[in-house]
């Protein structure tokens, strides 16, 4: 059936419409970009600025070497983003499974979640990267990476806890409920009914966190990795030149958006899942 | 004389300092249907959640066959197993299609084969005629759709009692029917239900035994006939005059 003339005009007023829109938003974005260009540029020091922090050679040149230390940054949040998952899902459970035999184990818990969202992350890194080793026990990791591991898994374990604990806290009683009615036991309903719930719930927050993770993996210069931000600092105070941290900067801003990207693909996926849409 | 599948006896329950059960004493036989009705926060939701020991009784003793199921020793998972129970609302796990909400029971709990479960689920939702929804996910469905899926999830479970509360007062009136229809549909199959109802001429029609209950306390039981038109409490006439206008 071929719709109707009223239809058809709706259409084709939508289509103008939506033109003019979009013509609107592109004029006032090439006003705006480029009314702030022209202000930056102007300024009397931009000269100056434009040859320390974004000159194109030093750019390139400084380019190889950031993306070689880049890829130890790459492996670093790789390695703990799944170990702060882990941590994270494990802290939340002990703290919302209302069994009195964990209760010493909650404690520990809690006092963890206190004290690693509390101290700052520099901190963290200090203490385990200089303090751990110092400790000369046998068995405690030595390698630089490692220990870089577990200060970021710890900081950051603590956090994303707590997100997933108000994901959890976050399901409808009667989902527990209907698990557990199905003869499903505590873990069961908590495994396949109220964690997956819970996690596609707080995927944003807790990519956020991930993002924020990525970009702290530069702290990890301060116990000496050699990572991205580490390697501009070598190269910047080599040649009194800023434009490798730009360099390294586009590296940390380039890993984030996959993660976005990602994020937005998961929420409209299971938007468009459970709503049929 | 069919034989009982679930006694209480004497089951209390208080929530803080109020008492919301004082001493239930109730009988479901075999392919018996037993309607609850009673005023809002008369405790019928409580009754059902002990009968299915989603909340734990505070003194007197539940029975499932021979069987004491309120004995701390026994496996609660697995007499959850054998009593299936549906709430008003929020039953469905949203992130699993109608068919892995279905499939999830009998397979997690019951250790039953996937195709097998998967053979079973497709022919509930067959019978119930939501065989094309099998893969869609439950916020796509209608309230009514949802209930339905919900009574045949607890059905896959094989259950020996099927308790279910109010499962049709959220729906819009339209829907309700086809719920109620699917409830006929259990009883001539000879299921032993105990359901929670404000749909008093739908209780009228299907129970065997209607249950008043006020404050806690049953204050009378009676087929249907007798309770609707003759009530031998003054409590039971009040509370259906109000009802039925
Ligand atoms: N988990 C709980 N904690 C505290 N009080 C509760 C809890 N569950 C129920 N109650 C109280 O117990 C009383 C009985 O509640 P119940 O849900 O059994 O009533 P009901 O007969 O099902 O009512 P309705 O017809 O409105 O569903 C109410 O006063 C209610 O406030
Ligand atoms: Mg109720």
């Amino acid at each position: 059936m071929s719709p109707s003339e009223r239809q058809l005009e709706r259409q084709r007023f939508r289509r103008r419409r939506s033109l003019i829109r979009g013509a609107v938003a592109a004029v006032s974005t090439v006003l705006i970009l480029g009314g702030l260009a022209v202000i930056v540029t102007q300024s009397p020091g931009w000269p100056r600025v434009h040859r320390t922090f974004f000159d194109w050679n030093d750019a390139k040149d400084a380019f190889p070497s950031i993306a070689s230390a880049f890829v130890l940054n790459i492996r670093l949040f790789l390695v703990i983003e799944v170990l702060v998952l882990i941590v994270g899902i494990i802290v939340a459970i002990v703290r919302v499974v209302p069994s009195p035999a964990l209760a010493p184990i909650k404690l520990l818990a809690i006092v963890y979640a206190d004290v690693f969202r509390g101290t700052p992350t520099l901190l963290v890194v200090l203490l385990v990267g200089f303090g751990v080793p110092a400790l000369e026990l046998q068995g405690t990791p030595t390698s630089l990476f490692w220990l870089g591991v577990i200060a970021l898994t710890l900081s950051y374990g603590a956090y994303v806890a707590e997100v997933i604990r108000a994901g959890i806290l976050s399901i409808h009683p009667t989902q527990w409920a209907s698990g557990r009615a199905l003869g499903l036991t505590y873990g069961q309903t908590m495994r396949h009914i109220v964690l997956p719930q819970a996690i596609r719930r707080v995927a944003p927050p807790l990519l956020n966190d991930f993002v924020s993770l990525q970009k702290d993996t530069a702290l990890l210069s301060t116990i000496g990795l050699v990572e991205a931000l580490r390697q501009a600092q070598v190269i910047s105070g080599h040649y009194f030149i800023f434009t490798p941290y730009v360099v390294a900067a586009l590296f940390f801003i380039a890993a984030t958006i996959p993660l976005a990207r990602l994020t937005d693909f998961l929420t409209v996926r299971s938007l468009r899942r459970e709503n049929g849409i | 004389m069919a034989e009982t599948v679930l006694r209480a006896d004497a089951v209390r329950k208080s929530f803080g300092d109020q008492e919301v059960l004082k001493g239930i004493d109730l009988e479901v036989t075999q392919g018996e249907v037993i309607c609850l009705i009673g005023a809002s926060g008369s405790g019928k939701s409580t009754l059902l959640r002990c009968l299915n020991l989603l909340e734990q009784v505070d003194d007197g003793d539940i029975w499932l066959d021979d069987q004491e199921i309120t004995d701390p020793r026994i496996d609660v998972d697995k007499v959850r197993r054998s009593v299936g129970i549906v709430f008003q609302a929020y039953n469905l796990f949203p992130h699993l299609s109608v068919l892995d909400n279905i499939v999830l029971g009998p397979v997690k709990a019951l250790g039953h084969k996937r195709a097998d479960a998967h053979d079973q689920a497709v022919e509930l939702l067959d019978r119930i005629g939501l065989a094309d929804k099998a893969k869609a996910y439950p916020d796509a469905l209608s309230g009514g759709q949802q209930q339905r899926v919900a009574l045949v999830r607890a059905m896959a479970m094989q259950p020996k009692v099927l308790l279910l509360d109010e499962i049709t007062s959220a729906l819009d009136p339209m829907l309700v029917g086809d719920v109620l229809d699917v409830i006929r549909a259990l009883r001539s199959e000879g299921m032993t239900i105990v359901m929670a109802t404000h749909e008093m001429s739908f209780a009228r029609e299907i129970a065997d035994r209607v249950v008043f209950l006020c404050e806690g306390q049953i204050e009378e039981i009676g087929t249907p006939e007798q309770i609707f038109t003759a009530p031998r409490s003054p409590r039971t006439a009040e509370f259906l005059t109000r009802y039925l206008g």
